[in-house]
């Protein structure tokens, strides 16, 4: 089955101007940003993540950690997979306790992948928050969960592929939705 | 390479170069789990494993038994003299009550070559070989390999010498398969009486002389002496063989100077090894035994972590 392009809906500039904008909201929601930790999830909210942290770094003028978390071992599908997913290494050097924690990805869509994250998150310890930053939110939720955090809600269909390229993986920043 | 398509792991001389770096690289991840306060995760949730060992085992059953809690695997470990062997039944009919219990994996140990793979063929579980009479301990071999590539970064072109006896080594002969297969440089040193008879098979060079084989080498593994080798004759005591072929700082001066000294364990402190050997900072010996940990939950996840190939 090969997918093909059917719109973009977002470019450099929009993604650039949504990542800024979460910064401000991440900031004015933890009043500081002195116990907010960020954590992205492999693959694509790694380079996300970093990206908010740096912005976060030119605003308040103090580091934010950043940790890399692989949900692989967490997911409820590995049963019913055909490919197996390669683990990767997890990357938290840092205490979660009573911190309030911001996981970055880049498409939410079942809710599954999130919940795999904060059972994941729970296992390094206990934060004060977990919250969710996202750059599409793409709907289709099949567990009650939600984004604290949205770039952009893109109304999609199941059928529908919502890929999300960043030019540190991609060369390209540029949210694109394929058909097939 | 992506998973490994195999129901089982029996040896090194039957996996190829891809499925070893896919288990080191799956294995650097698992260690990270072993760092953590709660180590635990969820990834085989209601899946049984059994561990078979028919001969004494503490490190290697211990490293199984946390591997598979770290997992969240549930399972049972029966040792071979309380079992119903003893009773005189056959290992087929033992692992198959077993397995009508809902065990999906064996690790089994015993004390006669080929056993792993006769008892592969004859059920539909995975079975992982935790050494097997001369013939290979596959999984001592990964964690070897996973320690020196921590430790070096690599493992081609380096040269790796296994000092003992390598005849009657199972360890021996998982390492001098699996290393050579990813690229490195295996000699051996040791008694000629202990040195195995096919050499040309192996594709190693022996050496009389521990002095000569380490010769700029990166790797010196001893591997233990077993005792009742002497009775047989093979060699004449544990003095003289600790006087030729122990290894001390003297002995392995001639090694690069970021030479790693590994011993699979259990160590006979002053025959194969020297003890300040054993306890200096180029040993790596207890960095092996974390590594086994690390090195078997990646064959859980690889073996049962995904859907099972019927």
């Amino acid at each position: 089955m090969t997918l093909k392009h059917k719109v973009t809906v977002m470019n450099e500039k929009a993604i650039g101007q949504a990542l800024r904008r979460i910064t401000h909201e991440i900031i004015e929601r933890n009043k500081d940003v002195k116990d907010v930790v960020l954590v992205g999830i492999r693959k694509r909210g790694v380079p996300l993540a970093t990206r908010l942290q740096s912005y976060l770094n030119e605003i308040e003028g103090s580091p934010v950690p950043l940790g890399i978390l692989d949900i692989t071992l967490y997911r409820d599908d590995l049963s019913q997979r055909e490919d197996q997913p390669v683990v990767h290494t997890t990357d938290i050097p840092f205490d979660l306790n009573n911190k309030h924690v911001v996981v970055v990805d880049d498409v939410l869509y079942t809710g599954r992948t999130i919940r795999a994250a904060m059972d994941a998150l729970i296992d390094h310890g206990r934060p004060a928050t977990i919250q969710l930053a996202v750059l599409i939110d793409r709907g289709h939720r099949e567990l009650p969960i939600r984004a604290d955090y949205v770039g952009k809600n893109v109304p999609t269909s199941r059928s529908e592929q919502v890929e999300v390229k960043v030019h540190e993986i991609d060369q390209v920043d540029r949210v694109d939705i394929m058909e097939t | 390479m992506q998973a490994l398509r195999r129901k089982d792991i029996l040896s090194l001389e039957e996996i190829s170069a891809e499925e070893i770096t896919l288990i080191l690289e799956t294995a650097r991840s698992m260690r990270e789990i072993m760092l953590r306060k709660i180590k635990k995760v969820p990834t085989l949730r209601g899946r049984a494993i059994l561990n078979l060992f028919y001969e004494p085992s503490t490190r290697t059953k211990a490293s199984f038994e946390l591997a598979q809690k770290y997992m969240s695997a549930d399972s049972v470990s029966v040792a071979g003299s309380s079992s119903s062997l003893v009773k005189g039944e056959t290992l087929k009919d033992t692992v198959r009550n077993v397995e009508v219990m809902g065990v999906e994996c064996v690790i089994m140990r015993h004390p006669v070559s080929g056993a792993a793979h006769y008892l592969a063929r004859n059920i539909n579980a995975s079975v992982i070989n935790a050494g097997d009479g001369m013939h290979e301990h596959p999984t001592q071999g990964l964690l070897d390999l996973f320690t020196i590539l921590d430790k070096k970064g690599r493992l081609e072109k380096l040269k790796v010498v296994i000092v003992g006896d390598v005849r009657h080594s199972r360890v021996a002969r998982s390492n001098i398969w699996g290393l050579q297969k990813m690229g490195a440089e295996v000699v051996i040193a040791g008694p000629p009486t202990l040195m195995p008879p096919d050499l040309e098979a192996f594709g190693v060079k022996a050496y009389d002389r521990v002095e000569e084989a380490v010769e700029n080498a990166d790797v010196v593994m001893a591997l233990r002496l077993q005792k009742e080798r002497q009775d047989c004759g093979l060699f004449p005591s544990l003095r003289e063989y600790a006087e030729i072929y122990g290894l001390t700082e003297q002995r392995v001066a001639n090694a690069k100077d970021d030479l790693l000294i590994m011993h699979p364990g259990p160590i006979n402190r002053g025959v194969e090894i020297s003890s300040s050997l054993a306890d200096s900072p180029r040993s790596v010996v207890l960095d092996q035994v974390t590594g086994g940990v690390a090195v078997r939950m990646a064959l859980f996840y690889l073996l049962l972590g995904g859907i099972k190939e019927e």
